[in-house]
């Protein structure tokens, strides 16, 4: 017996709706032998991880919180993977859009500008595409892998940042502690809701969701960067540029990336810190892929990743259960939706050898 | 395997493969209904048939790629299950395939390689290949990378893997769809020959003038039945078209040419550097196409044709000048700012090329025929897409399931007549098209050779490379031949002499002294 993937003509449309979902249900059910072996009940733990986090105002505040640099990264990515374009350094453009707009914060925050804060979100636009800048001239002009260059970069940008706020952006009165001084309030967002950290970057969140549906749906450019992506000698002979895709989808991702980077830094943390990002750019990866790359899909994918890291939290502090549990739940997804996907664009045949 | 062709006295009682009510059904459609065949030893069996009737189910049953729903398969006389290619491989059953199932990234001998259920040493390999390549006229540089090769080339490989098998049984579909006449006889010669030393053959083909030249008898297949048994050498190529098509061949209407006094595609002293080692140059190539007029470049695949036609499209450009519309150097501008220019080309890979596979007909629309008032604004302008899908779909009858399938889920012949229908419709000022009709059945054929002389005739300069000489007679106005890189001078099809032509492509002949 042999087993044989075949491939399918024309896949269901519903199937390929249907898949992250199915692969939530066996990430779920794979947790449940997990969670055994750690000696815990696997339904009530579930019910902390997937229910509780959301119990509370702040708790869903919270959940808003998270998901939007998530959604707002994984945008950005969908839209060079669909170009075939690896762009996995968005953790590092993250971190030089926050540095970008950090240091704007403090230089102009005392004179309590109202352009400051659009100001900060150009310049965490302008600090992520500069940083994405580099894996696009390289990939074109030396045909190096975006990949690897733009991995390895992550941890350029956080040695960056480390040694910004050890140093030249370090508050003076911080008592030598690793940060900057706590951003102005002209430089923060204003809260939502008094007393919640939710704030109005959310509301940018939902505009790039439009922008990005705009973009990949119905515009043309849009249009030729899936081609290249899924057919390359097509997009040759149609006369799309290569180059021109990979600096796009190189430079948007960045963009969104770097302004992430600038809503994360004026929004919840109001400082920067050596750390200021969760593995939000990695996330985001897995967000791009269970919202199957479309702008719609990702917004429910980045709900679902931010649930994942309260879920984690949540375990955590009431299981003492450690939070890497949410790390292996956002793997298991990955590679559950992967799997998913093998099997809606090919049917498995036994055969006989 | 002593004696000749009619020497085995037993070969009317144990045949060397015999088939008895095979079926096979897909999705609702039976592809092959109580198919029954024999084949004697020695002997050359055709399988006629239009795309579609049947034919390559049939193969890849025999073949062991595919299992049969119902029915009987007897190798000289034993029941047999044919599991795996590999099974039928092992009982002597040789392939050459129409699409071809080589390894992209490795070379020639490699891919035979794989193949051969042997100690893999490649110089030793690479020996027999120039050797066995020599005695059939099939030469293939052993060490060359197969992405490099052309289609013709590829068949090549495919022939001499079956060949050093030393198969009982050899299957060929559609063997000379990319063969020079020339060589094509010659491929027949060695097939007489493989038949006199006791080899059975099936040969598989639309070409009715092939089995009646080359073939002892005949199965027809129409839509998965067998509807004759014919012998080639006693009915005519009326009779038999008739059998296959089930009604008269459709003609062609060729009217006279109009051709304007002035080239709007010129390629003057063109030539190019090969990307590697393999590649063909071009060398110093002149043509002229004007409007009005069909010019044909024939020649055998890996001549230089896919890099001539890179390098009108625009896919590799060079020196301004070295290529001409409307008297204007564009050999300098990309495949967009000559497509602006009017310029529309149908590739000789239909999918990843021409189409993408995953897409749908209305984006595969879309992906050239964006400037037909598709764009607004930088968005898309859905309902025309799909308006203008649907009447390319209506137009040139493509079978599919409306204008949002995947053009993966085309048959071939279907997906070719939407990218050919498709870059018609664009009302190009130059069309160049590269085997515009490979693979696509009769009928259909017809049809889209019919478009394209229409399309000349309304003014259009239309240049089109086929292997098919047959088809550039039926449709061209001149023709020149390619052969290692250089293109013969354009001669009037009116008393252009076919083996003239065969000649000019392989290299022989007047032709290249001529050449400008």
């Amino acid at each position: 017996m042999r087993i044989v993937l075949e491939p399918r003509a024309a896949p269901r449309r519903l199937m390929r709706v249907a898949a992250p979902l199915i692969a939530l249900l066996a990430t779920v059910l794979a947790s449940v032998p997990i969670l055994l072996a750690l000696g815990l009940n696997p339904l009530s733990t579930l019910k902390i991880f997937f229910v509780e986090p959301l119990n509370s105002p702040n708790g869903l505040s919270e959940w808003l919180l998270k998901a939007s640099p998530l959604v707002l990264i994984a945008l950005g990515l969908a839209v060079g993977f669909r170009a075939n374009v690896w762009n996995i350094g968005a953790e590092g453009m993250f971190t030089v859009g926050a540095i970008c707009a950090g240091w704007l914060a403090l230089h102009f925050g005392a004179g309590g500008h109202a352009w400051l804060l659009p100001a900060m979100m150009l310049a965490g636009a302008l600090g992520g595409m500069a940083w994405a800048a580099i894996p696009a001239f390289l990939r074109t002009c030396a045909n190096t892998s975006e990949i690897l260059v733009s991995l390895m970069l992550n941890y350029v940008a956080a040695l960056i940042l480390s040694y910004l706020v050890n140093g030249p952006m370090q508050d003076p009165e911080g008592l030598n502690y690793p940060q900057t001084s706590v951003f102005a309030p002209s430089a923060m967002f204003a809260p939502l809701i008094a007393g919640l950290r939710i704030n109005v970057s959310i509301w940018v969140t939902l505009g790039a969701v439009f922008a990005a549906w705009l973009f990949l749906e119905r515009s043309f450019v849009g249009f030729q960067m899936s081609v290249s992506g899924a057919a390359p000698g097509a997009a040759r002979y149609a006369g799309f540029r290569q180059g021109r895709m990979i600096w796009l989808s190189l430079l948007i991702s960045g963009a969104a990336a770097g302004v992430a980077g600038m809503m994360e830094a004026a929004g919840p943390l109001g400082q920067l810190t050596p750390v200021i990002s969760p593995g939000y750019g990695f996330a985001a990866i897995i967000v791009a892929f269970v919202g199957r790359l479309s702008p719609l899909g990702i917004l429910f994918g980045g709900l679902l990743l931010s649930l994942l890291y309260l879920g984690g939290e949540a375990v955590q502090m009431s299981l003492n259960v450690p939070a890497s549990l949410a790390r292996s739940f956002q793997g298991m997804l990955l590679f559950f939706l992967l799997a998913a996907d093998v099997l809606i664009w090919h049917r498995v045949r036994l055969k006989r050898a | 395997m002593a004696g000749g062709r009619h020497a085995g006295a037993d070969e009317g009682l144990t045949p060397r493969l015999e088939l008895k009510g095979v079926s096979k059904r897909y999705a609702g459609t039976l592809a092959n209904d109580n198919v029954s065949l024999c084949i004697g030893h020695g002997r050359i069996h055709a399988v006629l048939g239009e795309n579609g009737a049947g034919k390559s189910t049939l193969m890849k049953i025999i073949g062991g790629a595919l299992q049969a729903d119902s029915g009987e398969m007897l190798w000289q006389g034993e029941p047999v299950k044919m599991a795996s290619p590999a099974a039928a491989r092992r009982l002597g059953i040789g392939m050459v395939h129409q699409h071809f199932s080589l390894f992209e990234t490795v070379t020639v001998a490699e891919n035979i390689a794989v193949a051969l259920d042997e100690e893999f040493d490649l110089t030793a390999l690479a020996g027999k290949i120039r050797e066995l390549g020599g005695r059939y006229g099939l030469h293939v540089e052993p060490h060359r990378l197969l992405h490099h090769l052309s289609v013709g080339e590829r068949q090549r490989v495919e022939i001499l893997r079956a060949l050093l098998q030393d198969p009982k049984l050899l299957i060929l579909d559609e063997p000379t769809s990319v063969l020079a006449p020339q060589a094509a006889t010659r491929l027949f010669g060695v097939l007489r020959m493989l038949a006199a030393a006791g080899c059975s053959i099936l040969y598989v083909t639309h070409k009715l003038d092939e089995v009646r030249e080359l073939c002892d008898s005949a199965t027809i297949l129409r839509q998965g039945r067998v509807v004759a048994l014919a012998d080639p050498k006693q009915v005519d190529s009326a009779g038999l078209a008739r059998l296959m098509v089930g009604a008269a061949l459709p003609a062609v209407r060729r009217t006279g040419c109009s051709r304007e006094p002035i080239a709007r595609l010129r390629a003057v002293a063109l030539s190019t550097r090969p990307p590697d080692a393999f590649a063909t140059a071009l060398r110093d190539i002149s043509l002229e196409v004007c409007g009005g007029e069909i010019v044909g470049i024939a020649g055998v695949s890996g001549n230089g044709q896919s890099e001539l036609a890179s390098a009108l499209s625009g896919e590799t450009t060079g020196r301004a000048d070295a290529v001409l519309f409307d008297g204007e150097p564009v050999g300098h501008l990309t495949v967009a700012a000559r497509r602006a220019r009017g310029l529309a080309c149908v590739p000789e890979e239909r999918l990843g090329r021409g189409a993408v596979a995953r897409m749908p007909l209305t984006d595969n629309t879309l992906l050239t025929a964006h400037a037909m008032g598709l764009i607004r604004g930088g968005l898309i302008r859905r309902a025309r897409v799909g308006a203008l899908a649907r009447s390319i779909i209506e137009r040139f009858g493509i079978k599919c399931a409306g204008s949002s399938a995947p053009a993966q889920s085309l048959s071939g012949g279907n997906l070719q007549k939407f990218i050919v229908g498709r870059e018609v419709s664009l009302s190009p000022r130059v069309l160049i098209a590269s085997q515009p009709t490979w693979g696509v059945d009769v009928a259909a054929a017809a049809y889209l050779r019919q478009s394209l002389i229409d399309l000349s005739r309304s003014g259009a300069a239309l240049l089109v490379f086929s292997e098919e000489l047959d088809e550039l007679l039926e449709i061209c106005d001149r023709i020149a031949v390619i052969h290692q890189g250089r293109l013969s001078a354009a001669k009037p099809c009116t008393g252009a002499h076919l083996e003239h032509i065969g000649l000019a492509m392989a290299g022989i002949g007047p032709a290249f002294q001529s050449a400008a």
